[in-house]
């Protein structure tokens, strides 16, 4: 039970309480780029989360079986970057191939995603924080919800921006900051219930 | 002259910050105080210059169809040498900056630069290129800084300008990020058109 309970508390404070975007302020270049629209949004949504758990699948691997028993740690940044450059690629590759509807679906995001800081940073994380190989594919599926859950709201608030009148000099970025802002202010709302779970839940 | 030119270019009319918009994550995530900020920001200086250097002299050996793959080789081997040199030198910072500083590999102003100058461009053109474009996102990273160490703790570069008790925290939170970032920007605009 105890491990049930670990899996639902990650879930929760990486989706809520320390959302990748909103609290560790990753994968902002998306995040603003992208939001224009909701549909748009959902396809960003699904290509990172697909890249996310890949990468991080292939990057645990890749530490632990690769570069640990080399003695070769300090490669980390180089080897994670080519490894999800190459990812990127591949899945670019496979889908094209075996689902041409997804590709349309996502093709445009998807060679956006290796510059997205999310995927090596959750990467890194991932390593940081000395998860096992379950946890960690766990906490990046966690996140790339919770950065698909901003990336819509943002989008739905941004569709309605559009009907309104907004001054001048605050047109286009500075005011989807102010709204990103205000958005991050109402998840700030969430902070300390991971440790209230804890509690309720025994740990 | 024309280097000068450059140079400028990058600090004042194709600010990455405030006009071309690149490089919003270490621009938001570290700038809780003015120093953070001018650290972020000298170190992405450093690794931009040496990229966009080096680049230059190896575009014409690199295959057009390899570039982008090559470039970021480039640019994580020095990102992977600063970070080593962080380690040693200013631990402090480097503990602060954390998660960001292997994250300049993926700041969109240093591939664009190599992609959009160094691979075009000579070297000396190419070094001012990056030294004006590193200078300009310094300065932004430090007044973004500035104003949320002000707003939200009373300090600037850790001296006092009103007691603490008086600061708004959200400003050195992520949302006072957004917000601060959001407003910068607004006054650019302002002073663009005048």
């Amino acid at each position: 039970m105890e491990t049930v309970y670990q899996y639902i508390i990650v879930f929760i404070t990486a989706i809520f309480v320390n959302n990748v975007v909103l609290s560790q302020i990753l994968g902002i270049c998306p995040f603003l780029g992208v939001s224009k629209k909701i549909n748009t949004a959902l396809g960003m949504a699904g290509a990172v989360a697909f890249v996310l758990v890949l990468a991080t699948l292939v990057t645990y691997l890749l530490q632990y079986y690769v570069l640990n028993p080399l003695d070769l740690g300090y490669m980390q940044t180089i080897a994670f970057i080519l490894v999800i450059a190459a990812l990127v690629q591949l899945v670019e590759i496979i889908l094209k191939k075996v689902s041409p509807s997804l590709y349309q679906a996502l093709g445009v995001f998807l060679p956006l995603i290796t510059t997205n800081c999310a995927v090596l940073g959750v990467a890194i994380l991932v390593i940081q924080k000395d998860f096992d190989l379950m946890m960690g594919v766990w906490y990046a599926l966690s996140t790339a919800l919770g950065f698909g859950l901003a990336l819509v709201i943002f989008a739905g608030i941004r569709e309605q921006l559009n009907l309104v009148s907004v001054p001048k000099g605050m047109q286009g970025m500075s005011i989807a900051l102010v709204t990103a802002g205000l958005l991050a202010m109402a998840f700030m709302g969430f902070s300390g219930v991971d440790s209230g779970l804890k509690t309720f839940l025994g740990i | 002259m024309n280097n000068f030119k450059v140079l400028m270019n990058g600090i004042i009319k194709e600010n990455p910050t405030f006009v071309l918009l690149l490089g919003m994550c270490p621009t938001l995530g570290t700038t809780s105080s003015a120093l953070n900020g001018m650290s972020m920001g000298l170190a992405t200086t450093f690794v931009l210059v040496c990229s966009n250097v080096v680049i230059s002299l190896l575009k014409n050996l690199i295959p057009d169809m390899v570039r982008i793959p090559a470039f970021i080789v480039v640019i994580a081997s020095f990102v992977t040498a600063l970070q080593m040199c962080m380690q040693a030198f200013v631990p402090d910072i480097y503990a602060t900056l954390g998660l960001f500083i292997p994250l300049i590999v993926v700041n969109c102003i240093i591939l664009g630069r190599a992609e959009a100058f160094a691979s075009k461009n000579g070297v000396v053109p190419s070094f001012f290129d990056g030294l004006g474009m590193g200078l300009g996102f310094t300065i932004a990273l430090t007044l973004l800084g500035a104003v949320r160490e002000i707003l939200g703790t009373g300090k600037i570069f850790g001296c006092e300008i009103w007691p603490e008790d008086y600061g708004m925290l959200m400003f050195v939170l992520a949302p006072g990020a957004f917000i601060v970032l959001g407003y910068l920007i607004a006054i650019v605009n302002r002073f663009k058109k005048a």
